[in-house]
């Protein structure tokens, strides 16, 4: 059985983010990336269905910089088999990501079983790399799931919609699922695992080796910059009874001519 | 000469400080109130291989340096100094045996460490005497085929959930140092009392105790070197487990320093938040300048420990440093809280009185300075 899991590496949440002095991208000198925390669940949900089937193979996909590894690096300190990395700007668009992780599956000659991928990346939260991929791997893809049962080689898997409701879905084959936070709790990567990940092999591609071209670029950023910061809020004293309808009044027209809400 | 860390150090690193965050800072106030040990915590760390960093590879350990051991060390104190020093107690009782064991002992003492969650205490202490570490009075009595262990120990960490103890004593009051052997000794052992749980300042989750020993027999095949090569085997211990106890310091000044910094930009008073006052200011830039001088001679301490060169000094500036730069951190943290910061609902008293104890334990302040003094008045 042949896992792939897409892996994204994102600046750690706590990260202040600065744009660079040109706009052109954001400030990537000082940030400490971590693992996109959507991908964590792809990576257990992974070990759990190996822990299961001890003949499966965990294959990790990251494509980016090649400046920092952590998110593979993890991902294989916490049981993933072997790595690939495409090596990337950080600031690709999502058809050439799916098309390069497509690309670089291709490459290892191997039929993909299982493919899972966080359901968005917390940097950009696109939400568009998992079902560009099942799309071009011409297999089924469900997003946003919270559930997984795997029986012989019947999968069942749930899907939150809006309203908290839960799509069930039953599914044959192959198939690209983007997982959400309530699937199953990421396990640690143990010090051993950090040690044993150091010998476990990593391939390394260009685009051009994964046959991702500039003109696969259908997004392009034109800029980078800080939202405008938020005006202090207003607020009013209604502590004198005596005022009270006149501060409720004044509050009122404030937010039919300022705020323009009712 | 390169002051970053490796790729793997940092990735443990990050996994310290993690496990830091999510398992023992939200159980840190519990603890210290209740005095609760941490078993749960304890074998947690224990499994992702946070704990006993000092065993080699060749008994099943993960090999980690010294400096990968300080900087999970510090990671872990920053999460909580108290639980640290219980998880740190097993690597110092459990490098005497790494140091001054032979290979049978080796593998019989510290395989079992590796292979399942067990505790360990280091019995150096006793009631009267505590920096005079080489008046020891616990004796060993030759018995043929075994010593005869009498003496009693004060200020056992982990003493009331060890599986194993590595006690001190003399053969010959009379040879003084020259005297001083090293037992490991099971905890179960007819004649071992275990004291009742001090209830200290701070530290409060870790577990301490007097240990009373009334002749008891230990097989002499537990002795660690030969009888009077103690006390050598329990300065080289020092030597490798003070880079750790600073390292601890850090951890916890760290904590404080990223509490104060926190607050100070929150707390507003006469209408900014109080980081932008001079005063406060101040405070937190010696913060951050002691912990990064304090780091760098731990990582220097260790590092000379990895490569086998003598440590002594270096390890008493970074001890001492780190400890008392800890205490001044912590007691600046407090008053950067004001008032909330006396009130134990804040984060900030506790790791005022945990820093207390770092400048007493493993060589006080005063000690670590006898020995910087003896070293450069050579």
């Amino acid at each position: 059985m042949n896992i792939f899991v897409c892996v994204k590496q994102v600046p750690d949440t706590e990260t202040k983010i600065t744009p660079t002095s040109d706009g052109s991208f954001i400030e990537t000198s000082s940030i400490k990336w971590i693992m996109n925390p959507y991908d964590e669940f792809a990576v257990e949900q992974a070990l759990l269905v190996k822990q299961a089937n001890a003949a499966a193979n965990i294959t990790v996909v990251r494509v980016g910089s090649v400046k920092d590894t952590e998110a593979l690096r993890t991902a294989m300190a916490m049981g993933a088999d072997d790595a690939i990395l495409v090596e990337a700007g950080d600031n690709l668009d999502s058809y050439s990501i799916a098309k390069a992780i497509k690309g670089a599956i291709d490459k290892t000659g191997k039929k993909p079983d299982l493919v899972l991928a966080g359901k968005q990346a917390i940097d950009d939260d696109a939400l568009q790399v998992p079902q560009i991929l099942a799309e071009m791997m011409n297999m089924p893809g469900v997003s946003v799931i919270v559930g997984f049962e795997l029986a012989g080689t019947t999968l069942k898997v749930k899907r939150e919609v809006e309203g908290g409701a839960l799509e069930v879905y039953e599914i044959n084959g192959p198939c690209v699922l983007a997982t959400n936070k309530g699937l199953n709790t990421p396990r640690y990567a143990s010090l051993p695992g950090i040690m044993k990940a150091k010998k476990k092999p990593m391939a390394q591609h260009s685009l051009a080796d994964v046959g991702v071209s500039d003109a696969d670029r259908r997004v392009k950023y034109s800029g980078f910059k800080l939202p405008p910061e938020k005006p202090a809020g207003k607020k009013f004293d209604a502590t004198d009874a005596a005022k009270q309808k006149d501060v409720v009044a004044q509050v009122v027209g404030l937010l039919r001519t300022e705020a323009k809400i009712i | 000469m390169d002051f970053s860390l490796t790729p793997e150090q940092r990735e443990i690193k990050e996994l310290a400080l993690k496990f830091a965050r999510n398992e023992m800072i939200p159980h840190a106030q519990e603890h210290d109130e209740s005095g609760k040990f941490p078993s749960d915590i304890f074998k947690k760390a224990w499994e992702l291989g946070l704990i006993n960093t000092c065993i080699p590879t060749e008994y099943g350990g993960t090999g980690f340096s010294a400096l990968d051991g300080v900087i999970i060390c510090e990671a872990l104190a920053y999460g909580c100094m108290g639980m640290n020093t219980a998880f740190m107690a097993n690597d110092l009782a459990l490098l005497p045996i790494v140091i001054g064991g032979n290979d049978e002992q080796k593998k019989r003492f510290l395989t079992p460490f590796t292979e399942q969650f067990q505790i360990a205490s280091f019995c150096l202490t006793e009631p009267g005497n505590g920096s005079d570490a080489g008046g020891i009075k616990t004796s060993f009595k030759d018995g043929g085929d075994h010593w005869v262990v009498s003496g009693e120990k004060m200020w056992i960490t982990n003493a009331g959930f060890a599986d194993l103890f590595v006690v001190y004593g003399t053969i010959d009051v009379n040879l003084k140092h020259k005297g001083i052997s090293a037992l490991v000794v099971d905890p179960k052992s007819p004649g071992v009392v275990i004291g009742k749980k001090e209830d200290k300042m701070g530290h409060r989750a870790s577990d301490t105790r007097a240990v009373t020993f009334s002749n008891v027999k230990v097989p002499k095949e537990n002795m660690l070197g030969k009888p009077g090569e103690g006390w050598g085997i329990a300065m080289a211990t020092l030597d490798h487990s003070r880079p750790l106890v600073a390292s601890s310091a850090v951890g916890g000044a760290q904590r404080a320093m990223e509490l104060s910094i926190q607050y100070a930009k929150e707390r507003i008073q006469f209408g900014v938040p109080i980081a932008k006052h001079q005063a406060v200011q101040f405070m937190i830039a010696e913060m951050g300048m002691k912990i990064e001088a304090s780091r760098l001679l731990v990582h220097k301490a260790a590092s000379l420990c990895d490569k086998g060169e003598k440590n002594t000094e270096i390890a008493s500036y970074a001890k001492a440093l780190a400890a008392d730069s800890c205490m001044q951190i912590t007691t600046d943290a407090v008053q950067i809280y004001g008032g909330y910061g006396y009130s134990k609902e804040y984060p900030v008293e506790k790791l005022m009185r945990d820093a207390k104890l770092i400048q007493i334990y493993e060589g006080t302040s005063q000690i670590q300075r006898l020995v910087m003094a003896r070293e450069l008045l050579k």
